[in-house]
């Protein structure tokens, strides 16, 4: 199985821990990530907010580099994904269009290659039999809040991926991986994204609404697809409950970062040990590091 | 809002409605004004108008007042109004064109939402790839904040997650290239 590979900005930097641990378990899992050669931005939301063409045209170099190899792109980011799959559909459904990002661009490009998600990909191409094969430390009924936010499920026109009001491939995955997915009702609500700069004031107020949904569903952490929902979650989560004089403590884990553990990998290789609210204690708390044959008799 | 007399509204405004509705793709008549995207929208309890009453500000002839508004800046683009509008109203599309043609009448209503993008695209232009740390500290230099979210700033390069060096890609020119090309075609149009 074979895919070409979009990391996109932020797992770059920000997001470095979703990459690490993207590469690591794609590689057990027998998942080929072929790293698109000198891969561009997307453009994110400032292209489309100002730029309609461009908003399009950034994605598909990319798709482009891709496409003439003739694989298949996955990408591990939601926003990327959300642009990637726009510009993809733009081009497939209008010829004119075609031509016109062809043009700008200056390659050909046709879409004849899908952009996947890499959760997509995880989940309906591995296989969550597979992947539970896999799993040498369960994680002991750990209860995760599975969010997914918006670019990964919406538009559904677009993403062609899960129910957009109820989606569940990342609940199964925490089952599949021996958690347990609490339900909640702010699985698909936004975190703001970048307003969380621009209007930190209207941002942490976002945040800070999924925080505490999550934690009053009883989750003992919140995992997430999305570079800029864990920076919102994790980086601002101090600052927004504060916003609200609250303390919460709340660990924000990305979906590949939990098949690591379960899968044995070292929290460090991961990456878990550079989050803002570092989750290893909590991990070892409930002794989800050990191998269960090793494990307390209370966990 | 002073009182207006419809009709004449509706005829000098056409030229505006028209050249939304042809950058977005979004027939504004389509809206039947249920409110459904308003009742889901997270971030209209900070807007001035909501996306449904931008809609009918636009279909009412009255697209200046829909210029001014706050609420096409604030959009997140969380597409739950697109998602579940029961008549397929394209309303984030609909806000990138209002904000767009705002723009070009000197109209930038969320100076630090557009500070934040044009840094973010300028990075782009310059490096092929965003340089977060570059861009916010743009960002915050020209929104007149210099230290804004300062303190995030020594954690975030001790986990080495931010660098001082942006990530340059080998064929920037290539890149660009796809800035200048989107420019010279008329950038925002559908």
């Amino acid at each position: 199985m074979k895919y070409a590979y979009y990391p996109g900005c932020s797992l770059e930097a920000t997001a470095k821990e979703y990459n690490q641990s993207a590469k690591i378990v794609a590689r057990h899992l027998g998942v080929e990530l072929w790293e698109i050669p000198d891969w561009s931005c997307c453009g994110a939301t400032a292209a489309h907010n100002n730029d309609h063409l461009l908003s399009l045209a950034l994605p598909a170099r990319n798709l482009a580099l891709a496409e003439a190899e003739g694989l298949d792109v996955a990408v591990p980011c939601a926003a990327c994904f959300n642009r990637l799959r726009a510009a993809e559909a733009a081009v497939r459904e209008s010829e004119s269009m075609r031509t016109t990002i062809s043009e700008i661009i200056g390659r050909d490009y046709r879409a004849t290659n899908r952009t996947r998600a890499l959760l997509d990909v995880m989940v309906n191409e591995v296989g969550l039999e597979k992947i539970k094969e896999q799993v040498v430390k369960p994680l002991a009924g750990l209860k995760l809040a599975a969010y997914y936010g918006c670019l990964l499920v919406r538009p559904p026109k677009l993403t062609a991926f899960d129910d957009p009001e109820d989606p569940t491939t990342m609940d199964h995955l925490i089952q599949a991986l021996g958690g347990e997915a609490v339900s909640w009702s702010y699985k698909t609500e936004c975190c703001g994204g970048s307003l969380a700069t621009a209007r930190t004031d209207i941002g942490v107020r976002m945040i800070f609404q999924i925080l505490r949904h999550a934690r009053d569903a009883g989750a003992e952490g919140i995992v997430t697809a999305c570079p800029l929902c864990f920076l919102n979650l994790d980086m601002r989560q101090n600052q927004a409950a504060a916003s609200h004089g609250e303390q919460i403590n709340l660990p924000i884990f990305y979906f590949t970062e939990l098949m690591g553990i379960a899968l044995g990998y070292a929290p460090k290789d991961l990456g878990l040990t550079t989050h803002f609210v570092n989750p290893v204690p909590m991990l070892e708390a409930r002794d989800i590091l050990r191998h269960p044959a090793t494990r307390r008799e209370t966990a | 809002m002073e009182r207006v007399e419809l009709a004449g509204a509706l005829r000098e405004s056409q030229a505006l409605k028209r050249q939304v509705e042809a950058a977005s793709g979004v027939s504004l008549s389509d809206c039947y004004q249920c409110g459904k995207c308003s009742a889901g929208c997270p971030v209209a309890a900070w807007m001035d108008y909501t996306p449904r009453q931008v809609i009918r500000l636009l279909q009412l002839g009255l697209g200046e007042d829909a210029l001014k508004s706050h609420t096409p800046w604030l959009c997140a683009s969380c597409q739950a109004c697109y998602t579940r509008c029961p008549r397929e109203v394209n309303l984030p599309r609909l806000m990138e064109a209002v904000r767009q043609e705002a723009r070009r009448r000197g109209m930038i209503n969320e100076k630090k939402v557009d500070i934040f993008d044009q840094a973010f695209l300028s990075s782009v232009e310059r490096y092929g790839r965003a340089h977060e740390m570059g861009l916010i500290i743009q960002y915050n230099l020209q929104s007149g904040q210099p230290f804004k979210d300062a303190l995030l700033a020594p954690p975030l390069l001790f986990k080495g997650k931010i660098s001082p060096f942006p990530m340059k890609i080998r064929d920037v020119a290539d890149v660009k290239n796809i800035f200048a090309r989107a420019r010279a075609k008329g950038g925002g149009r559908h």
